[in-house]
């Protein structure tokens, strides 16, 4: 198999660089529903032109580069172990070039690694062996402080009056949004999964945020779910950074995994405004981007 | 509210500060330096609360920072620099870091060094807001994410101290024209972050009714 590590580093670059066109396109509509003149506008306006500058000149739209997280999917032929190798290495390179912030800390002693190499989960890798189809790696770059905005709750919550039901879910949500305030980078997305143990309960909700924005849920009462939680999100008022607004949540996906009988996890990833996100997709020889 | 951009200048005058109100918008000029979580715990442990004796080095180093910093700015930023093998540092982004992490070493901070301004993102809470009154002080809020777009308002890197901290962590001497940042807390004891909390959960107790 040819060695796709110069693929992956312009997967990486494009990803730092160049956001979505579905997330720019909310944030377009965001910047139209804010008070000409408000703090609120002004801190749109200055995202706007700061996307674009990114596009242009090719440098990173925020200066945290987050963890990056992987998502491969690879048919029969393919070693995981190589395709490790070569995340590893184009992570290393785009470290180099300033397509990523070095990222990657000792927890005990504190040093910083300097090249986003750390222990197996940093960068974060995850597998799926597929039937049949296309190589695909998906990658997000999630920075640390909506990364810290995150959270699970465990249902019931007497305190939010929340049972183990999609209202539950709702009111879980809300509070999240409540308490992250502008720390998250407002306005938002937010992944949300139902289930799982507290582990895949954060993946699931991390993979949520692969699907573009708008994209309708197959399911129709979590579709309907999270247009309600957009929708109340925003009338929170908290908006852009915080400063008071209309927009503070732009979109919300929701999925649902099997569970304990004991355990009803609602988990809340929270993906700030800067949600980069990009997929290459490997057929035959040939590679592509979107 | 006021959105015509003020200029203001680091070094800051008790006069200038009391001038700004929450919600001015202000475009900063001048010498600050980033530092984040690893340099406040520093300051902290080394300074605030010593834990164990003070290297030379390390007092020089705090020396230095008080004769840059007096009646200046700290700012949240854990930047992406590039120049790092030739020591030509250039900033390549370097938008705000969440600053409320630092809540608890921020006010002393701020009296070690002299600081009368912090520049972040999200606000801080009401020991920050209580030291910006007595300072006098005051928080500026830069836009988060909008990292390359503030990267070009840094002129030039004047120096480093503490890079073993890491890139993002040290403590980097920037120059800066026209920073651009709102003032979501005052000297006057104003808060925006703690009026819209408080509206926000007001809203979200009717929801979830």
């Amino acid at each position: 198999m040819k060695d796709l590590t110069p693929e992956i580093l312009e997967l990486i670059r494009r990803t730092s660089t160049d956001l979505p066109a579905d997330i720019e396109s909310r944030l377009r509509e965001a910047q139209n529903n804010e008070a000409p003149d408000s703090a609120a506008r002004k801190a749109m306006d200055t995202i706007l032109a700061n996307v674009e500058m990114t596009r242009r000149d090719s440098t990173p739209i925020c200066q945290d580069t987050g963890t990056p997280l992987f998502f491969v999917k690879h048919p029969d032929g393919w070693k995981p172990r190589d395709i490790r190798n070569w995340i590893r290495a184009a992570t290393a390179e785009a470290t180099r070039l300033t397509y990523l912030r070095p990222n990657a800390v000792d927890s005990l002693s504190g040093k910083n690694s300097g090249n986003n190499l750390g222990s197996k989960y940093f960068p974060t890798i995850h597998f799926e062996e597929i039937d049949e189809g296309d190589l695909t790696i998906d990658l997000i770059l999630k920075g640390g402080g909506c990364e810290n905005v995150g959270a699970q709750y465990s249902l019931p919550d007497d305190r939010l009056n929340a049972g183990r039901d999609l209202e539950g879910v709702r009111r879980a949500a809300l509070d999240a949004v409540n308490r992250a305030q502008g720390e998250g980078c407002a306005p938002g997305f937010l992944g949300i999964a139902i289930g799982g143990d507290r582990g895949t309960g954060f993946i699931a909700s991390k993979e949520a945020l692969l699907h573009e924005a708008g994209e309708k849920n197959p399911d129709h009462a979590l579709g309907a779910l999270e247009d309600q939680i957009t929708k109340e999100a925003n009338e929170l008022g908290i908006g852009p950074m915080g400063f008071g607004g209309n927009s503070t949540v732009l979109g919300t996906r929701i999925t649902s995994e099997h569970r304990l009988p004991a355990s009803y996890f609602v988990t809340v990833s929270y993906m700030c405004w800067a949600y980069r996100r990009r997929k290459m997709i490997v057929h035959d020889d040939k590679v592509t981007y979107t | 509210m006021d959105f015509m951009d003020k200029q203001i200048s680091l070094p800051l005058s008790d006069a200038a500060i009391k001038d700004l109100q929450v919600g001015d918008s202000v475009l900063l000029s001048g010498t600050l330096v980033t530092g984040r979580d690893a340099a406040h715990k520093w300051l902290t442990d080394c300074f605030i609360h010593p834990k164990t004796a003070v290297t030379q080095e390390d007092q020089r180093i705090f020396e230095e920072l008080r004769g840059i910093l007096a009646g200046g700015a700290i700012y949240h930023c854990g930047p992406v620099v590039a120049g790092l093998d030739t020591k030509e540092y250039r900033f390549v982004a370097a938008g705000p870091t969440t600053s409320v992490r630092e809540e608890p070493y921020q006010a002393d901070v701020m009296k070690i060094l002299g600081l009368k301004a912090v520049i972040g993102k999200g606000g801080m809470g009401n020991r920050t807001l209580q030291a910006c009154r007595e300072i006098p002080g005051v928080y500026l809020h830069a836009i988060g994410g909008a990292a390359s777009l503030i990267a070009k308002s840094v002129e030039e890197v004047l120096g480093v101290y503490k890079l073993e901290f890491g890139v993002p962590e040290a403590m980097w001497v920037i120059r800066v024209r026209d920073f651009p940042a709102v003032v979501t807390m005052d000297s006057h004891g104003q808060s925006l972050h703690a009026d819209v909390r408080t509206r926000s959960s007001a809203i979200l107790e009717k929801l979830l009714s």
